[in-house]
């Protein structure tokens, strides 16, 4: 039940005695590191180069670099942890579950969008260059604003849409029909593939993959009566035929959904359902 | 600064639990959910295998047989009457699940599918039996996606990257709100409320080898115990038998639902001899103790601390259709493949048993007598109802955060329509203000456990476990020294990651006291120096209170019986 003008947030300056925060200059990043000898047997040395970016330390964006000793079976997510809670703590990332399910740590590693957590150290030794992911407003080191990821998600309607009374037992539906938008329930929504797009990147208009494959997730789901509102807003200016099939997006899902066949799918069904 | 919000309720967690209960609460009061992570991250995404409910689709099966599966596979100490309710209402919560768009694989004949899983069986033993309903081997994904589509459908409130710090007590007792910390810009934010409900996951991450998410720190169990909310059952903790070695990931049981063994340094099926009617579809507990002694025996491969799990044998098709990602799970971390070679493992930290105590509309209750604290509700890993009593059955805890995150959810909504605001103390955020002053301000130290998973692992003793006592202290000691480098307000996750630590010594306290004490072994908790069940003395449920001084004071309440006495547990 959303009222959001019942009760409107109320800021208020509380007690002086309970601000949380001094003014004056923040501690400058990227000091104190351990000092790391040679790695230990089994061990390999690698060094990160991380885009950093803090306003409120200094306006643009620049480098840090910092050599760890990992194992090579160890993952990249390890190695920022490494970074994180022994060289500097400032280091901001988003990471949870480091396995590759959660979709936390998508990150622009060596010129590819990956998740962190699903490179390991000896396919990037002895050095590895991590960026954000681009197009989406980096708000500090490695963390961007998913917002407007989000928000392009939200506009698909991506939700089952069916005003039939369903049975009392569930609807039917065979394993052909289940199969048929199988690829695209594997999405985990890390945006590695709308920030791999160089149309993603051109304008901030274009809705993107992500977007595309969980409306393509509902529009072949033979449960679901809402295609025809997707495809509409999927039509227009800001939707699938901006997809310039450049397969970025494919490479770079860490699901190994094939995103642009998505794409085209619901190009193809736009078109028939249109022409 | 601080931000005041008023709902009539609010959910702290935004896991299949959390998202549950807002469904059902929204649909009637002014809700929203405080999350410390996008919704989509929470840790019901990583939940591979299933979620069980008698449906009966592809072979006779029925709820009663269920609830005696989750009574048994809990060692006796499930509160009956509360795991009955939720294998009843299973079905209802998978078919809504179905009606909301969950993708559940199908039978040739388009009802949804279902495979076998650990200690469920027909007919109170007699085999295994089909009841997971799944989805490949992402079920908990999908309920996690359907769930949170379905509240972007209704425009469920959400407060994503928030992280609640403080529960807030009015002075008659009642719950008043929350005080919660935004990561973005380090602004503090009280929600005053007339309900709230808890569904913050688990706390695996006390231990080293653990199957959870970095972001699983027993935030809500810590912030009720500090308010004097007792901890129930905390020496009860899961250990997954199929952990990838050294690494902890999970690898699903589904994976021996669809027929793959276990195998040690001889080659040996060795489940055969530990539960001969179900063998490697035996309890976690049972496999991992039994994983514990092949290795101990010498059998573990190469004479190290793993075994193998071989599904060499399977048709590749349906390793590819029913088990995808653990397959590829394999692959990347281990460099394994699993269609020739098989795969090491071991046991990982997994699922607390234990929680925030709570009756079976998630209302929490303390003390003996169960007194409810008007408008604290608790639901999912974090709670304690208690249907998964010393060991939780596979797939039943997926069924525990959709039957228990709508029971609270809906009980939540009817208790704040009825209710007035409580009054909020004065200078609710003061203790918050104050802890984050003090991380903020202190030197830079580092810290690390990792004696929990060798001394209140899969087997402990007293002598171990005196020792663990020992090393937290020691840990406290240092934590009060603990600073953060980071002092800006901007996206500042070590200060939180700082928070969450103190959060994890404060649960792996109540954990090793509640172990230490209870001198018998009873589902995931084994003690070698007391090997047997002891239900003359031991069939209750512990309650760990925090002491004024910050030491942990253990109280006891009965088991809620029924229909089902106590017997030995052999499968």
């Amino acid at each position: 039940m959303a009222h959001p003008d019942l009760w409107p947030e109320t800021p208020h300056e509380g007690p002086e005695d309970l601000e949380l925060w001094e003014e004056g200059p923040p501690r400058e990043p990227g000091a104190g590191p351990r000092a790391e000898g040679p790695p230990a047997a089994g061990e390999v040395r690698l060094t990160l180069k991380i885009r950093r970016y803090n306003p409120a330390v200094r306006p643009d964006a620049w480098w840090d670099e910092f050599a760890v000793n990992m194992h090579p079976t160890d993952r990249l997510l390890d190695a920022l942890h490494e970074v994180k809670w022994f060289h500097d703590g400032t280091l901001a990332l988003r990471r949870s579950c480091a396995h590759g399910v959660c979709g936390s740590d998508a990150m622009l590693i060596d010129g590819r969008n990956a998740l962190a957590c699903k490179v390991l150290v000896k396919d990037v030794a002895p050095k590895v260059t991590v960026e954000p992911i681009r197009g989406l407003r980096v708000i500090k080191d490695l963390v961007v604003d998913m917002e407007p990821f989000f928000e392009g998600y939200k506009r698909v309607l991506p939700f089952l849409i069916n005003d039939e009374d369903p049975p009392d037992r569930e609807r039917l539906q065979t394993p052909q029909e289940r199969e048929r938008y199988d690829d695209t329930t594997k999405c985990i929504l890390c945006a590695a593939c709308t920030t791999s797009c160089p149309i993603f990147w051109g304008d901030g208009e274009y809705i993107g993959p992500a977007a595309i494959v969980n409306a393509h997730r509902f529009v072949f789901d033979s449960r679901d009566r809402g295609a025809r509102d997707r495809l509409d807003i999927l039509a227009d200016r800001t939707g699938v035929f901006r997809c310039r099939t450049t397969f970025n997006c494919t490479e770079a899902c860490p699901r190994g959904i094939k995103v642009t066949k998505a794409i085209q799918e619901v190009k193809r069904a736009i078109m028939f359902d249109r022409l | 600064m601080t931000t005041l919000h008023t709902y009539d309720a609010v959910v702290v967690g935004a896991g299949g639990a959390g998202l549950r209960a807002a469904l059902e609460a929204s649909k009637s009061v002014r809700t929203c959910v405080i999350s410390k992570l996008y919704p989509t991250r929470s840790h019901t995404g990583a939940a591979q295998g299933g979620m069980c409910a008698a449906l009966g689709n592809v072979e006779e099966d029925y709820p009663e047989w269920h609830a005696f599966d989750t009574i048994k596979g809990g060692d006796y100490l499930v509160d009956q009457p509360a795991a009955i309710v939720m294998t009843e209402e299973a079905i209802d919560a998978v078919i809504e699940l179905e009606h909301w768009g969950f993708p559940f694989n199908r039978t040739l004949r388009g009802r949804i599918d279902q495979r076998r899983f650990g200690g469920h069986t027909r007919n109170h033993g007699e085999a295994p039996v089909r009841r997971a309903c799944y989805a490949a081997d992402r079920t908990g994904h999908m309920i996690l996606q359907t769930l949170y589509q379905q509240c972007i459908r209704t425009d469920v409130r959400f407060f994503n990257e928030f992280y609640v710090l403080d529960l807030i007590l009015s002075g008659d007792g009642r719950c008043a709100g929350v005080v919660a910390y935004e990561l973005a810009n380090g602004e503090i934010h009280v929600f005053r409320a007339k309900a709230v409900l808890f569904a913050t996951g688990g706390f695996g991450k006390i231990f080293k080898v653990t199957s959870n998410a970095h972001t699983l720190t027993g935030d809500g169990l810590a912030v009720c115990y500090r308010r004097g909310v007792p901890l129930e059952d905390m020496e009860f903790f899961q250990f997954h038998p199929t952990g990838i070695y050294k690494m902890g990931i999970l690898i699903s049981e589904a994976v021996r639902g669809e027929g793959g063994i276990l195998i040690n340094a001889e080659g040996e099926r060795f489940m055969e001899r530990y539960a001969p009617t179900i063998k490697d579809l035996a309890p976690r507990d049972m496999v991992s103790r039994a994983i514990y002694q092949e290795i101990k025996e010498g059998r573990g491969i190469d004479g190290k601390d793993y075994v193998y799990l071989d599904v060499r044998h399977l048709d590749p098709e349906v390793i590819e259709k029913k088990i995808p990602d653990v397959t590829e799970f394999a692959r990347i971390y281990l460099g394994v493949e699993p269609t020739r070679e098989p795969v090491p493992i071991q046991p990982t930290a997994h699922y607390g048993m234990g929680g925030i105590p709570t009756d079976t509309d998630a209302r929490v209750v303390v003390g003996s007598e169960e007194r409810a604290i008007p408008g604290l509700y608790a639901a999912g890993e974090c709670a304690c109802v208690s249907v998964h009593g010393a060991n939780r059955l596979g797939t039943n805890s997926l069924l525990d955060i959709v039957v228990f995150g709508r029971r609270g959810g809906g009980h939540m909504a009817a208790f704040a329509a009825s209710e007035a605001f409580p009054d909020l103390p004065e200078r609710p955020e003061a203790e918050t203000v104050e802890m984050l002053r003090h991380l903020l301000k202190g030197p830079n130290l580092e810290l690390a456990a990792d004696s929990m998973s060798d001394l209140c692992g899969v087997i402990r003793s007293e002598d171990g476990l005196r020792q663990l006592q020992g090393v937290l202290a020691g840990l406290r000691d240092r934590f009060r020294l603990v600073g953060v480098q980071d002092r800006g307000r901007l996206f500042n996750t070590e200060l939180m990651e700082a928070v969450e630590l103190g959060f994890l010594l404060d649960v792996a306290d109540t954990v090793v006291a509640a172990a230490r004490t209870r001198d018998e072994s009873r589902g995931g908790h084994y003690r070698e120096d007391h090997p047997l069940r002891d239900d003359d003395h031991w069939l209750v449920h512990s309650l760990a209170y925090r002491d004024a001084d910050g030491s942990v004071r253990m109280e006891y309440k009965d088991v809620k019986l029924g229909p089902y006495i106590p017997m030995e547990r052999k499968y």
